[in-house]
C-alpha cells in the first residue's frame, strides 16, 4: 500500500500558547507585572508569599492566584495579607495552563494593579511545558531539597527566569553546601539570577523584594 | 504525569488534518520531541495508546524523533550541541550558553496518509 507523507509542523500547546499570548498582552497593556513560582511542593512558596504580599502590600497594588490540586487552604491563609487572592484548584491536572489562569482572572480589573503572583501547583517537572503569560518565572528550591536539585530537574531552571532558594535558616542544620547549590544552578543554566532566603527569620527578604521592584519597574519602563 | 494531555491533543489535532484528508486513513504521526520540552518519551508513548482509542486514530502509531539540545554559541558563532542538558556550554569550545536554538520541540510534523 503507498503510504503519503504530508508536513504539517503545529504545536501541539499551540491553544496554550495562543491564550498565554493574550495574558501576556492584557497584563502589558494594564501595566502589571505578573510573576509566577514553581517549585516541588513544600518548597516555601506560600510562606514567601504571605510575607511578599504583606511587605509589597505596604506601597503597592498586589494580588495572587494559587494554584492546587485540592483545597483552598492557601488562599485563605494569603488571604490574611489583606491582598485579593484566589485559588486555582485543579482537580487532578498537575499544572497550571494559561487558560486556567485567564478563568481565574475573572472580573479583576488588572488596571488596578501592580503586581501579580501567580503560585503553580508544586511540581517541578509538568509547569515548564506550559507558558501562563508571566513576565518573570521563578524556580524555588528549598535548602533541605539537596544541592543537586537543579541538575535532577534542569528543565524547569531552564524555563525559569530565576532561582530562589528557600529556608536559608535551616542551611546549617541540613548540611545544606550554597556553592555547590549556586554551581549546579549555573550549570543548568548559565548567567542566572539566584536569590537566598528565608521568608520565616526574614533574612535575604530585603533583597528580595528590592530585586523584584526594580524588575517590575523595568518591565513598564 | 501531563503526557496524557499532550497526547489528547495530539489526537484532537491529528483528527482534525485527517478529516481534511479523507477518505484517507491517518496511519502515523510524527512528532518531534524537543530534550527540554518537559514531556518524557516513553510516557508520552503509553499516554498516546490511550488517547488514540475510540478516536479516529485508533489504530494510527506514535513516530517520535527526538530532538537534541543545541545553542547559539557566542564563541564558536554558529549552532552547538551541548555537553548535556546539566552541562550547558558548548560541547565544542566550553563557553556556557544561554541562547536556545533547538531543543524545546513538541510539534506534530508530519502525517503518513494511506488509501
Amino acid at each position: 500500500m503507498t503510504t503519503r507523507l504530508v508536513e504539517v509542523r503545529q504545536k501541539v500547546l499551540k491553544q496554550n500558547d495562543v491564550v498565554a499570548r493574550e495574558l501576556r498582552e492584557a497584563f502589558r497593556r494594564a501595566g502589571v507585572f505578573v510573576v509566577s513560582m514553581v517549585s516541588s511542593p513544600g518548597a516555601g512558596k506560600t510562606m514567601l508569599l504571605e510575607r511578599t504580599l504583606a511587605a509589597l502590600g505596604r506601597d503597592c497594588r498586589v494580588a495572587a492566584l494559587v494554584g492546587d490540586l485540592a483545597t483552598d487552604n492557601d488562599a485563605q491563609r494569603l488571604a490574611r495579607s489583606g491582598a485579593p487572592v484566589r485559588q486555582i484548584t485543579t482537580g487532578t491536572v498537575c499544572h497550571l495552563e494559561a487558560e486556567m489562569v485567564r478563568a481565574a482572572l475573572g472580573d479583576w480589573r488588572l488596571d488596578e494593579l501592580d503586581l501579580l503572583f501567580v503560585e503553580n501547583v508544586g511540581n517541578l517537572v509538568c509547569p515548564s511545558s506550559y507558558d501562563l503569560g508571566e513576565d518573570l518565572r521563578l524556580v524555588l528550591f528549598s535548602v533541605t531539597e539537596g544541592e543537586d536539585k537543579p541538575l535532577k530537574y534542569p528543565t524547569i531552571f531552564n524555563t525559569a527566569d530565576a532561582a530562589v532558594i528557600t529556608k536559608s535558616d535551616l542551611a546549617a542544620a541540613v548540611e545544606f553546601d550554597g556553592t555547590a547549590a549556586r554551581r549546579n544552578i549555573l550549570s543548568v543554566r548559565p548567567g542566572m539570577t539566584i536569590l537566598e532566603l528565608s521568608a520565616k527569620t526574614g533574612a535575604g527578604m530585603a533583597d528580595w523584594l528590592a530585586w523584584l521592584r526594580a524588575r517590575a519597574v523595568e518591565a513598564r519602563a | 504525569m501531563h503526557e496524557l494531555s499532550i497526547a489528547m491533543s495530539i489526537v484532537e489535532m491529528a483528527s482534525e488534518e485527517a478529516e481534511r484528508h479523507a477518505p484517507e486513513r491517518v496511519t502515523a504521526v510524527h512528532l518531534k520531541l524537543g530534550q527540554l520540552s518537559g514531556v518524557v518519551k516513553e510516557a508520552l508513548l503509553s499516554a498516546f495508546e490511550l488517547a488514540r482509542e475510540q478516536s479516529p486514530l485508533a489504530e494510527c502509531a506514535l513516530v517520535i524523533d527526538e530532538v537534541p539540545i543545541t545553542v547559539a554559541c557566542c564563541r564558536c558563532g554558529v549552532e552547538r550541541p551541548v555537553v548535556s542538558w546539566q552541562e550547558f556550554r558548548c560541547a565544542i569550545c566550553g563557553e556556557p550558553a544561554e541562547d536556545i536554538v533547538h531543543g524545546r520541540e513538541l510539534e506534530v510534523s508530519a502525517l503518513e496518509l494511506q488509501p
